[in-house]
């Protein structure tokens, strides 16, 4: 500001040089040039050549020592006949499913409870976000601890509360793993998605809360016909968040169960991997990653389409 | 008589500036003296609201209560002890294994350098850039701006495999500097998002100013945009940060060795060793370790990271 304010009552200020156009433009350029560069060019190295690289990827075989070799449609075809990418598809469509119904009700019930202005609630929203700074490897392994059979917190409950129920192998169990992978995940993201809540629900005027509240509507109808409706574009955001990062989930899977029990919780980051890094078939591998991509893409632009509300500003207005 | 009636007064306005500040920095419309509005108006949802927060609140602390209980026991303290009780006796040991035999203190040091290297390049190219969108000086710039948006759609896992293939023909592989480049990139579309969003809240007429004044665009850069963008500054090196510091995929695809390992890869290979994959305590004083700068930056600077942590939501 102060440099500015000089500028302004700089005498010399009243007639500037211009220089030709033509010299300006091409200075002006430059210097998009210039300050875009370093961006762009990390950017087009890691991110928009992967992306290419990946579709042509796809309709090869490599295995990295080996020479690359075209083969057309093959690894697609493969993909429509494979039944572990089958499996693999519709375990992430069960993870994703289960994630957002477990997590959009928690996320919108205590975004509202921290967008009251009790001062304790502030306190308690502190807290909340901890597990936001806890590293996904981190929060893998607490829960490990927490879970493990035998020695873990939730067997002593069963031995010394004769809660013989959470007497389980919580990762090892091909019926609950998947569920408590669930678990593990809202207790890491549910913080984030009422931060979301809050934000949406703090944006909502007052005035419609006093009108309802001259209107006499109870406590559930001003829920029903002022906030849920106002927090449209908030659920919105929040639900493609939700599914959009469980289609991608990796690390707590790969780190808690490796897909296991068998292949029951081997979402298909999880396949992915296998198939690229482990039998290092990266061909085949592309495949499944393109197939995860368009997914995501897909349901960002389903979502976005089905409500006419742009992702950024959606995104913007839960925030900023 | 008139030194004592003054200096109340002096103190009064003296005392009302940081309020004043306060109420700034809490930004417009939701300032927190407000009473509750609507929903939450009944003494009974109020306490039905107090529950429901309040058992939330256990179950976020529960598991991390748990795993700071254990770090602070031995082996042998926690095989036999109440896992919920500080019963049995309590031992710092933990914490000495993790840097005296782990091997974790490299993780800790390569963190500290990705996470800083992260931080600088995003920041410095995604306010780069983000000056010039603003701009608007030339098709080029519109043009980039565009694309950069596209990545945000874009899931890292999904070309994970060519960026692993490109970081071994640079001859980068296990180095810190591929991790660093690769989560830098992945990073900044979200920022210059951020960035352009904040660059644009600057009035124009400073901008207009300037250059009629015959300021360059490098000095407009300096003297404008780079002092009134601190604030943003902050919230986009937290975002960049977290990013950075907890990032578990790129360091797992792109190094291997010991010597270029970081704190989350480096937490997964010592509970999966036989030989602390049962020490329970030495993990989780291991983890409280990885966590503990973040949480101490929290604490301290809370506001930007809820705002930093909202990066993630535009992802």
């Amino acid at each position: 500001m102060a440099t500015v304010s000089t500028v302004l009552s700089n005498e010399r200020a009243v007639a500037p040089v211009r220089r030709p156009r033509s010299a300006r433009r091409r200075m002006l350029l430059l210097a998009d040039v210039a300050g875009l560069s370093p961006t762009l060019l990390l950017y087009g190295l890691f991110i928009v050549i992967p992306v290419l690289f990946a579709i042509f990827l796809s309709f090869t075989t490599w295995d990295v020592v080996g020479p690359l070799r075209w083969v057309g449609v093959a690894n697609w075809s493969r993909f429509f006949s494979d039944p572990g990418a089958h499996h693999a598809l519709l375990v992430t469509l069960e993870l994703v499913g289960l994630s957002w119904l477990v997590e959009t009700p928690l996320a919108m019930a205590l975004g509202l409870f921290i967008a009251g202005t009790q001062r304790y609630r502030s306190v308690y929203a502190a807290i909340y976000l901890l597990p936001l700074l806890l590293s996904t490897a981190g929060i893998a392994l607490m829960w490990q601890g927490v879970l493990s059979p035998e020695f873990g917190g939730l067997a002593w409950f069963s031995f010394h509360l004769k809660l013989s129920f959470l007497n389980q192998n919580w990762l090892g169990s091909p019926g609950i793993t998947l569920y408590v992978l669930v678990v593990i995940i809202a207790w890491q993201f549910v913080p984030f998605h009422a931060l979301i809540y809050q934000a949406g629900r703090r944006a909502i005027p007052r005035e419609m809360y006093e009108a309802a509240r001259v209107d006499g509507a109870s406590l559930a109808q001003t829920f029903r016909y002022v906030t849920l409706p106002q927090l449209r574009y908030t659920i919105v955001t929040s639900s493609m968040l939700i599914v959009v990062g469980s289609l991608t989930y990796f690390d707590i899977i790969f780190i808690l169960t490796e897909g296991g029990p068998g292949d029951t919780t081997r979402v298909l980051s999880l396949y992915m991997y296998d198939t690229g890094f482990l039998q290092t078939e990266f061909g085949y591998a592309s495949v499944l990653a393109v197939v995860l991509a368009v997914l995501g893409i897909a349901v960002a632009l389903l979502l976005i389409r089905l409500t006419g509300f742009g992702k950024m500003d959606s995104g913007r207005e839960g925030i900023w | 008589m008139s030194a004592a009636t003054a200096s109340p007064a002096v103190f009064e306005a003296v005392a009302s500036r940081p309020i004043a500040a306060r109420v700034v920095r809490d930004g417009g419309g939701r300032t927190r003296r407000r009473r509750a509005t609507g929903v939450g108006g009944g003494r009974a949802a109020r306490f039905a609201a107090f529950v429901l927060g309040t058992v939330w609140l256990v179950i976020v602390l529960l598991p991390i209560y748990y795993m700071v209980l254990a770090s602070f026991r031995t082996q042998g303290q926690y095989l036999s002890g109440n896992p919920w009780l500080p019963t049995g006796g309590l031992s710092l040991s933990s914490y000495g294994t993790v840097f005296s035999a782990t091997g974790l203190g490299i993780d800790f040091r390569n963190s500290a350098i990705l996470t800083l290297a992260t931080i600088i390049i995003v920041v410095l190219c995604s306010l780069g850039a983000a000056y010039r969108i603003v701009r608007r000086a030339s098709h080029f710039a519109a043009v980039s701006f565009r694309l950069i948006l596209f990545g945000l759609a874009v899931p890292i896992q999904a070309i994970i495999i060519p960026i692993f293939i490109i970081v071994v023909k640079m001859h980068l592989y296990d180095t810190l500097i591929a991790v660093i480049l690769a989560a830098s990139a992945s990073l900044i579309a979200v920022a210059v998002l951020l960035m352009v969003n904040y660059v644009r809240a600057i009035p124009r007429e400073l901008f207009d100013a300037m250059t009629v004044d015959g300021a360059g665009e490098w000095t407009v850069f300096a003297r404008l945009v780079w002092p009134m963008a601190r604030p943003v500054l902050a919230v986009v090196s937290i975002f960049a940060g977290l990013g950075a510091w907890n990032n578990f995929l790129l360091p797992l695809i792109l190094t291997q060795s010991n010597a270029n390992s970081v704190l989350p890869v480096g937490l997964y290979k010592v509970a999966s060793t036989s030989q602390y994959g049962i020490d329970v305590p030495v993990v989780m004083a291991a983890v409280l370790l990885s966590v503990l700068p973040l949480v101490l930056l929290y604490f301290g600077l809370r506001r930007q990271f809820v705002q930093g942590l909202g990066g993630f939501a535009i992802r």
